[in-house]
């Protein structure tokens, strides 16, 4: 349950709930699965993986912006107990906001088993500009910049990056390191969709997409589906994987959460304010990180978002990715996976995926030796942040 | 006509005075009509004094580059013919950021951009009812 702590009838929500269960479909690109398939697919793995049949979860949190809704999960559970259902509206950042939503549920005992499914047709189905275009938060760019020529998230962030690049001296060698890195761990994953060497040179030969983006500067879009499922500390301690603890979580907008063009700096997201409350929630510090998983859309989103975490000052990201240092085996290994650039993109829910992998000490011979401590961010949207700091 | 695949913007009643300024050729923003903060884009509240009276002004349209990007690849089939497009966010001496795109990219444009670099807003008609902003490089 909830501990006090100890600031006057507040309570924390550190090491109140755990992720107990994880699943993944195979990734693909071209598939003949619905989205509501591929989240039924996940889900059951992760249920199983929790020791648990599909009727014991009595909570689910749905993509918000996805294709399924909670009554496909419980019409085709066949659910007569559920207790709890919500969304975390927040774009990419909504699984790992609804990481800290979920534990907010068994934490106070609403639900037991709080089911995070995610499952889409990224490849086979819409693409992103059509995508973009029938979402609500989206709205205001859609009338005012869409018309001129921006009709996808490469577009829209691209000057992110670019001012970046203006003010601080980043380049695009930096972004490169990014790419590699992330294509170099998904080599050492079997369920990555791009496992070919990749080097900057080829990283610099890629088409030009929204400058500065390039080809591989970009995402993947892919087909798959992945889940997780938390549950309180109690049930948690006697389920059959080891625990892995939900010890520090936030989330946050931007200022302007609307529309990039008119935040007042746009180099900054809405992690950097949520952030320090979850480092304070889990009463660590950025030493304590041995593993990293940062929602990686686009190469400089992992570099700001170094910054906003506060892995060095603003403007230092694109030095602190050089050297190895996000590589396996370096000070702060990141997108262990392969991430989106290389994995797959299902939302960031790989992400929290890897990290219980990481945790548990399951990724073989892409582990993390001594991972004990580890954190996984979400961005979202038009800049919307979230990050869950877990341990072991 | 390619040009008539790409997206439109449907003014609502917030937004209906600036299209219209646009339209007679004119930038005309909102702006609070308590406090007078102006604002961008069109909004019912005043996020400084949370007034729900607005009033709209004519502006100049001058400006600075605050950011910027150069699309090579069209999201939208509308844009195909015009790639490669620079869109420009600008810093508008009235006060608040316009992102429009950089009128007719001839050859080196892209790196002759710079942050602070002025530019002037102009008007292109796209249709009987719609005109969108776009900038020149001022001089």
């Amino acid at each position: 349950m909830m501990t006090d702590d100890g600031s006057g009838g507040m309570t924390s929500l550190q090491d109140a709930a755990a992720v107990t269960g994880i699943g993944e479909t195979r990734y693909v690109r071209g598939t003949e699965k619905s989205a509501l398939r591929l989240t039924l697919e996940a889900s059951l793995a992760a249920i199983g993986d929790a020791g648990l049949t599909p009727r014991d979860i009595d909570g689910v949190i749905v993509y918000a912006s996805g294709a399924v809704v909670a009554e496909d999960l419980l019409t085709n559970f066949g659910s007569e107990d559920f207790r709890f259902s919500a969304t975390t509206p927040m774009g990419g950042a909504s699984p790992v906001a609804a990481l800290q939503c979920a534990a907010m549920a068994v934490a106070t005992g609403v639900a037991t088993h709080v089911l995070i499914p995610l499952g889409r047709d990224g490849h086979s189905g819409a693409r992103i500009s059509r995508r973009v275009g029938a979402m609500r938060q989206f709205r205001v760019v859609s009338e005012f910049e869409a018309p001129v020529g921006a009709n996808a998230p490469a577009q829209y962030y691209a000057p992110m990056a670019r001012r970046h690049m203006a003010l601080y001296g980043t380049t695009s060698e930096q972004f490169a390191e990014v790419a590699v890195t992330m294509r170099r761990h998904a080599g050492l994953n079997d369920n990555a969709l791009m496992r070919e060497p990749m080097t900057v040179a080829d990283h610099h030969a890629s088409r030009m997409i929204a400058d500065p983006f390039r080809l591989l500067d970009c995402c993947l879009e892919s087909d798959g589906g992945a889940a997780v499922v938390v549950s309180g500390a109690e049930r948690a301690r006697d389920m059959p994987q080891p625990p892995i603890w939900l010890s520090g979580m936030g989330v946050g907008h931007p200022d302007s959460p609307s529309a990039i063009t008119q935040r007042p700096d746009m180099t900054r997201l809405g992690l950097a304010k949520a952030a320090p409350r979850a480092f304070e929630m889990a009463g660590v510090t950025h030493d304590d990180i041995d593993v990293a998983e940062i929602y990686d859309c686009f190469t400089y989103t992992v570099v700001c978002q170094l910054e906003d975490l506060g892995f060095c000052p603003k403007g230092e990201g694109g030095a602190f990715v050089e050297d190895g240092r996000i590589g396996l085996g370096g000070a702060l290994p990141t997108n262990t996976h392969g991430g989106l650039l290389s994995q797959a993109h299902v939302v960031g829910l790989n992400h929290i995926v890897e990290l219980v992998r990481q945790l548990r000490g399951d990724c073989g011979t892409r582990q993390v030796d001594g991972a004990d401590v580890g954190l996984v961010t979400g961005y979202g949207d038009l800049g919307d942040g979230s990050i869950a700091i877990m341990h072991r | 006509m390619i040009r008539d695949d790409r997206p439109l913007p449907e003014p609502t009643a917030e937004s209906q005075p600036y299209w219209e300024g646009l339209r007679a050729h004119r930038l005309v923003l909102q702006r609070c009509a308590a406090c007078k903060t102006p604002r961008h884009y069109p909004r019912p509240m005043c996020a400084a004094c949370f007034s729900l009276e607005d009033e709209w002004f004519e502006a100049s349209g001058n400006g600075t580059v605050h950011s910027w990007t150069v699309s090579h690849h069209a999201f939208h089939r509308g844009f195909k013919t015009d790639t490669p497009y620079v869109l420009l966010t600008v810093d508008l001496a009235d006060g608040v950021r316009m992102v429009a795109p950089l009128v007719e990219l001839v050859d080196d444009d892209a790196s002759r951009l710079s942050l602070g670099l002025p530019v002037v807003l102009e008007y292109d008609d796209v249709t009987d009812e719609i005109t969108l902003p776009r900038f020149r490089i001022d001089g």
